[in-house]
C-alpha cells in the first residue's frame, strides 16, 4: 500500500489543533463545555496524522457552497 | 392536597436491576398457590390475586393500603423460584460478563498490568467521558474474553457458547457442558465490586448476579385486572396466565427436588420454568415458541405491552384520545374563504368553547342559555364560580336558569361563525397539515374546505376524512390565530415559495379570462366582478365602439396593488430562441406594471399552488399575508366564475385527428418498427456494437427502448400540431392546469412502450411473453409495445401489456408510502428536539451543537427567496421597472 498525505486530498478540509487559549475563547463565545462541540474520536484518520489527542479541539475550515466559508469545531475523544 | 398532587420535580433518572432482597422488601404476600378465586368468587391467600396486592373492586378497601380503588397504587407480591433462571432480558450480558471472567476465582481474565491501566483508564472516562464508559467496558470484555489462563489463581479457561435465548455451554475438550443457571448466578457472584466497575456495571445498582432471577416479582392485581363477563364468568387477563404457569412449574419442581426426584426430571422442570420465564418477559422471543392462549392466541406478556404501534408509550404516552374534536368527510366549496371551514350545523351543537360572562356579553350569553343545547347558536353546559356543572339537556325551564347567571359564571357556548379552530388531515407529514382556520357554520353534513388549501393537505373529494379540535384556551387561540392560520402558511417554510395557490379550474379560468381574444360587455364585467365582491367602480372600457367591452386583463387588475410590478414567462411559453417579450404572439410574456396585467396571460406559472416567484409568491412576500388571502378570495372567484359562464369540457369528438394526421402517425410508427426490426437483424448478424458497461441483449434492449420512445414522442408531436387551437384537453396541458401532452397523446396518438421493472416488458411464458408470439421474437409488439391510443382502443394483448405496466405503478405507491411513512418516522423521532438557538447555532436539549451556524449560512429557508437570503433580480426590477412601460 502506497501511504499518502490525506491532508494533500482535495476532498479533506483543512484542519487545525486549537491551542488552549483559542479553546478558552472558543468556549467563551458559544458559552459551552468541551463536551458540547460534535465529537472526533482519535482513531479518526485526520486526528493519527495531526497527532490530536483526546481533550484537544480541532477546527475545520471548508469551502461551502452556500456560505463561501464555514468554520466548524470537533472535540477529540478516545476510541 | 392529597398525596397524589405533591408537587415533586425529578432532576435525575437511574436505572438499576433489583437485587432478590428488594425485591422481597417490597413485596407484600409470597404467592405460592397457582389459583386465584374459590368457588365463591372470594380472592385466595397467597394466590394470583391476593387482597393485599390491591383492589380492583370498587367498594372494597386494599388489604395493605385501605385505600379504595382509585387511591390504592396496588401492591408487589413475589414468588420464590426453586431454582434460579436467567433474565432473558439480560442473558446477551451475562453471556458477555461470563467470557471476560475466570470459573473459578470470578476475576476479570486481564494480566495484572492491562489490569491496573484499565482500572486507571475507567476512571478518567468516569471523570471525562462518562458517555464513552460502556465502550471502554466493550474493550476490556473482549480484551478479556481472549485469555487462556486465569492470571490470579492460574487455572484454564473455556470458551463460553451462547446459545439463544437462555442457554449457555463451557467448550471443555471432553465435550460441551451445560450451565445451569445456579452455577452462572455462582460465578457472577464471585466478581468483585471493582471487576464489576470495569464490565460496565455499577455495582451499587446492578450486580452482576440479580441478572439471574432467585426471586420474581409479581406485579399488583390492577396491573392484570380480570374482568367478569356479563355471563358471569371470570376471564383472568394474560400476564396473570403467565404467572399462574410459572407458580404451576415452580411448585412441581419444588416438590421433585423435595422428593429427590432423577437429576433429569428436575432438570427438564427447570428448562420449563427458564421457558415461562423467558415468555412471560417477551413472547415474541426468537428461537423459542410463543406461549399461546386456549384459543391458540399468542399471550400479550410485559414486552408486547410496551412495544410498538399499539404499546403503551405509542399509543398511550406519545398519542392520546381528546375531546373537542370532530371528523368528517370534506368536500369543497369555493365560496367560503380560504381561512375558513365549513363545520356542520351538527358538529357545532356538539363542539362547545368556555366563555366567561362579563358585562359585555351577559346578554348574549343569556339568550345562548336560552337557546339550549339543541338550537345552534345555543349552550351546552354552565361552569358556576365554585365549580358546579348545569347540564342544559334536562331543565324544562332553561328561561329561569338564563335569568340567574351572573358575572363571572362560564358558559360552554357552541363553536359559532368567526371562532378559530384546529384542522387537520392525515398524513401529518409537514407543519400546514395542522392549520387554523375560521370556523362557518353551515347546513349538510361535510367539512367545507377552500380549494386552495387543498395542496397543503394533500386532500381531495374522493371519500377524505378531515378531523377538527377546537382550542379551549384563550391562549391557545390567539397562538393559533397567529402562527397556524391559513394565510400564514401560504409560503411554504421549505424554500419560501407559495404552496397554496390556483389549481385546475382555477387555472383555466384564468387563462381564458386573460386571453387577448377575451371581451366583455358591461353586463358581463359587471357579473363577473360582483362575484368576485369587487365593489369598486368599472374601470375604463378597452373598446367603446360600436358597443363598450373590457378584457379579462383589465378585470383581473383591479385586484392587484396599485403599485405592483411584475415579469413572469407564462407556463404556455413555448421556448422559442428569441423572446419577443411584449410581443409574444401566445401571450405568454406577463407583465403587470403599477398594477395593471399588461401583457400575458395568467396560467399555473403566475398563480398556480406551488410554484415559486409566481404573482402570488410576490404579492404574499411584498404586501403581506393579508394581501395575499384577499387576492387569493377574491381574484379567484373571478376565475371561476368565468370558467362557469363559458364552460369547459371535453368530448370524444375533439380528440380526432384528421386523416392526414392518423396517417402521418401511422407512417412514424411504422418507420420505428422497421427500425427495431433491423437492429434485431444487426443484432442476430452478430454485427451489434456493445455500448460500453452493457451486454450485447442490454445494448439491443436500450436501443429498441430509445427507438420505441423517439417514435412516441414523435407521435405525440404530430398529433398536437394537429388538435384545434381550441382543445380543451390542450388548453389545460399547456396552461398547467391538469394533464400533460404525453397524456394527451396517449388518447389520441399512440400509447407507446409498457414497461415492468424499468424494462420492456419480459416475463410471461419461456422465451416469449404470451402464446402469441414466437419463442425469442424481440420484435416491439412482442414486448409490450402499444401501438393504438387509448381512443383507438387497445387491442387484447396490448391491454394485457398496458395492465402489467399499471399494475407495477399501483405496487409501487403501496410500498412507497409505508416505507417513506417509516423513514419519515425515524427521522423526526431523531430530530424533534434539535433547534436553532438565539447565536444562530443548531442545538440538542442538553446544549451539545449540532451545527455552528445553521445551514452554515445562517439563512431561514422559511423567509428566502427560493433558498437564497435576497433576489437580486427582484429588487432590480422593483427599483428600475416601476418608471418603464
Amino acid at each position: 500500500m502506497v501511504k499518502f498525505d490525506i491532508l494533500k486530498h482535495e476532498l479533506v478540509p483543512k484542519f487545525t489543533i486549537l491551542s488552549k487559549e483559542e479553546v478558552e475563547i472558543l468556549r467563551q463565545t458559544y458559552g459551552i463545555r468541551k463536551e458540547h462541540l460534535p465529537w472526533i474520536r482519535k482513531s479518526d484518520p485526520i486526528c493519527k496524522v495531526l497527532g490530536a489527542k483526546p481533550g484537544d479541539v480541532l477546527k475545520i475550515e471548508r469551502n461551502s457552497e452556500v456560505a463561501g466559508k464555514s468554520i466548524a469545531y470537533r472535540y477529540v475523544v478516545p476510541g | 392536597m392529597s398525596v397524589n398532587e405533591i408537587a415533586k420535580s425529578i432532576k435525575s433518572i437511574r436505572f438499576g436491576l433489583l437485587s432478590p432482597e428488594e425485591i422481597r422488601k417490597m413485596s407484600v404476600v409470597n404467592i405460592i398457590t397457582a389459583d386465584t378465586y374459590d368457588e365463591d368468587g372470594v380472592p385466595i391467600d397467597a394466590g394470583l390475586m391476593d387482597r393485599r396486592l390491591g383492589t380492583i373492586e370498587p367498594g372494597q378497601k386494599c388489604q395493605t393500603c385501605g385505600n379504595r380503588v382509585g387511591q390504592c397504587p396496588g401492591h408487589f407480591g413475589h414468588i420464590e423460584l426453586a431454582r434460579p433462571v436467567v433474565h432473558p432480558g439480560f442473558a446477551k450480558t451475562v453471556y458477555l460478563t461470563l467470557r471476560a471472567i475466570c470459573w473459578n476465582c470470578g476475576r476479570i481474565l486481564l494480566k495484572k498490568e492491562d489490569y491496573d491501566k484499565y482500572v486507571q483508564l475507567m476512571e478518567k472516562y468516569r471523570r471525562r467521558w462518562p458517555q464513552l464508559r460502556h465502550k471502554l467496558a466493550e474493550k476490556i470484555m473482549r480484551k478479556a474474553s481472549k485469555l487462556q489462563e486465569c492470571p490470579y489463581c492460574g487455572r484454564e479457561q473455556f470458551k463460553i457458547k451462547f446459545e439463544k435465548p437462555t442457554t449457555y455451554y463451557e467448550e471443555h475438550p471432553e465435550g460441551n457442558v451445560k450451565l445451569a443457571p445456579s452455577e452462572i448466578r455462582a460465578r457472577l457472584e464471585r466478581i468483585t465490586d471493582a471487576d464489576a466497575a470495569l464490565l460496565g456495571l455499577d455495582p451499587q445498582m446492578a450486580r452482576p448476579e440479580w441478572m439471574v432471577l432467585t426471586v420474581l416479582p409479581v406485579p399488583p392485581s390492577s396491573v392484570r385486572p380480570s374482568i367478569t363477563l356479563e355471563s358471569g364468568v371470570r376471564s383472568e387477563d394474560d400476564l396473570t396466565h403467565k404467572l399462574v404457569d410459572i407458580i404451576r412449574i415452580n411448585e412441581r419442581l419444588k416438590e421433585n427436588i423435595d422428593a429427590g426426584a432423577p437429576q433429569l426430571i428436575i432438570e427438564d422442570l427447570w428448562e420449563l420454568l427458564q421457558y415461562h420465564v423467558t415468555t412471560y418477559f417477551d413472547n415474541e422471543t426468537s428461537g423459542i415458541p410463543p406461549a399461546r392462549h386456549r384459543s391458540g392466541r399468542p399471550l400479550r406478556t410485559l414486552a408486547q405491552r410496551l412495544k410498538g404501534k399499539e404499546g403503551r408509550f405509542r399509543s398511550n404516552l406519545s398519542g392520546k384520545r381528546v375531546d373537542f374534536s370532530a371528523r368528517t368527510v370534506i368536500s369543497p366549496d369555493p365560496l367560503i374563504s380560504m381561512n375558513e371551514v365549513g363545520v356542520p350545523i351538527e358538529v357545532a351543537k356538539l363542539l362547545t368553547i368556555p366563555e366567561r360572562i362579563n358585562k359585555f356579553n351577559i346578554e348574549e350569553m343569556k339568550k345562548l342559555i336560552e337557546n339550549g343545547p339543541d338550537n345552534h347558536p345555543g349552550a351546552n353546559y354552565i361552569i358556576r364560580p365554585d365549580g358546579r356543572r348545569i347540564d342544559l339537556r334536562f331543565p324544562k325551564d332553561r328561561k329561569t336558569i338564563a335569568d340567574s347567571v351572573e358575572i363571572g359564571y362560564i358558559v360552554e357556548r357552541h363553536i359559532k361563525d368567526g371562532d378559530v379552530v384546529l384542522f387537520n388531515r392525515q398524513p401529518s407529514l409537514h407543519r400546514m397539515s395542522i392549520m387554523a382556520h375560521r370556523v362557518r357554520v353551515l347546513p349538510y353534513k361535510t367539512f367545507r374546505l377552500n380549494l386552495c388549501v387543498c395542496p397543503p393537505y394533500n386532500a381531495d373529494f374522493d371519500g377524505d376524512e378531515m378531523n377538527l379540535h377546537v382550542p379551549q384556551s384563550e391562549e391557545a387561540r390567539a397562538e393559533a390565530l397567529v402562527l397556524m392560520l391559513v394565510q400564514e402558511q401560504i409560503l411554504s417554510p421549505r424554500y419560501g415559495g407559495p404552496i397554496m395557490g390556483a389549481i385546475q379550474d382555477y387555472i383555466s379560468g384564468a387563462y381564458m379570462l386573460t386571453k387577448k381574444t377575451t371581451l366583455l360587455n358591461r353586463e358581463e364585467a359587471s357579473q363577473l366582478l360582483i362575484s368576485a365582491g369587487y365593489d369598486g367602480e368599472l374601470p375604463p372600457p378597452a373598446i367603446k365602439e360600436p358597443e363598450e367591452m373590457w378584457t379579462g386583463k383589465q378585470l383581473v387588475s383591479l385586484f392587484f396593488p396599485k403599485d405592483f410590478n411584475y415579469t413572469l414567462r407564462a407556463n404556455i411559453c413555448q421556448k422559442c430562441g428569441q423572446c419577443k417579450k411584449e410581443e409574444c404572439p401566445n401571450d405568454a410574456y406577463v407583465v403587470i406594471r403599477n398594477g395593471v396585467l399588461i401583457s400575458g396571460v395568467l396560467d399555473k406559472k403566475a398563480i398556480g399552488a406551488g410554484q415559486p416567484e409566481s404573482v402570488l409568491h410576490r404579492l404574499v412576500k411584498d404586501y403581506g399575508t393579508d394581501m395575499g388571502r384577499i387576492f387569493i378570495d377574491k381574484a379567484f372567484k373571478l376565475f371561476l366564475s368565468y370558467i362557469d359562464s363559458r364552460g369547459l369540457t371535453i368530448g370524444l369528438d375533439e380528440e380526432e385527428l384528421p386523416k392526414e394526421a392518423k396517417e402521418k402517425i401511422r407512417m412514424v410508427v411504422e418507420e420505428a418498427e422497421q427500425k427495431t426490426a433491423k437492429l434485431i437483424e444487426i443484432y442476430n448478424e452478430g454485427l451489434l456494437e456493445r455500448l460500453p458497461g452493457r451486454t450485447l441483449e442490454e445494448t439491443l434492449e436500450t436501443k429498441i427502448m430509445q427507438e420505441l420512445e423517439e417514435a412516441r414522442e414523435k407521435a405525440g408531436e404530430i398529433a398536437s400540431q394537429y388538435l384545434k387551437e381550441t382543445n380543451s384537453a390542450l388548453l389545460m396541458a399547456r396552461t398547467g392546469a391538469r394533464g400533460s401532452l404525453m397524456n394527451l397523446a396517449h388518447m389520441v396518438a399512440c400509447v407507446g412502450q409498457q414497461s415492468v421493472r424499468g424494462e420492456r416488458i419480459n416475463r410471461g411464458y419461456q422465451n416469449r411473453t404470451l402464446p402469441h408470439f414466437k419463442p425469442g421474437d424481440l420484435g416491439a409488439r412482442a414486448h409490450g409495445f402499444v401501438y393504438s391510443s387509448y381512443k383507438d382502443r387497445l387491442n387484447p394483448i396490448e391491454f394485457f401489456f398496458h395492465a402489467m405496466g399499471g399494475r407495477e405503478g399501483l405496487v409501487d405507491t403501496a410500498v412507497r408510502t409505508s416505507q417513506s411513512g417509516y423513514m419519515q418516522r425515524r427521522l423526526i423521532n431523531a430530530l424533534q428536539d434539535i433547534r436553532v438557538e438565539y447565536d444562530g447555532t443548531v442545538r440538542a436539549t442538553d446544549g451539545s451543537i449540532i451545527q455552528f451556524k445553521y445551514g452554515e449560512d445562517g439563512v431561514d429557508p422559511a423567509k428566502s427567496d427560493h433558498g437564497k437570503a435576497v433576489n437580486v433580480d427582484k429588487i432590480i426590477e422593483k427599483v428600475v421597472g416601476a418608471g418603464v412601460i
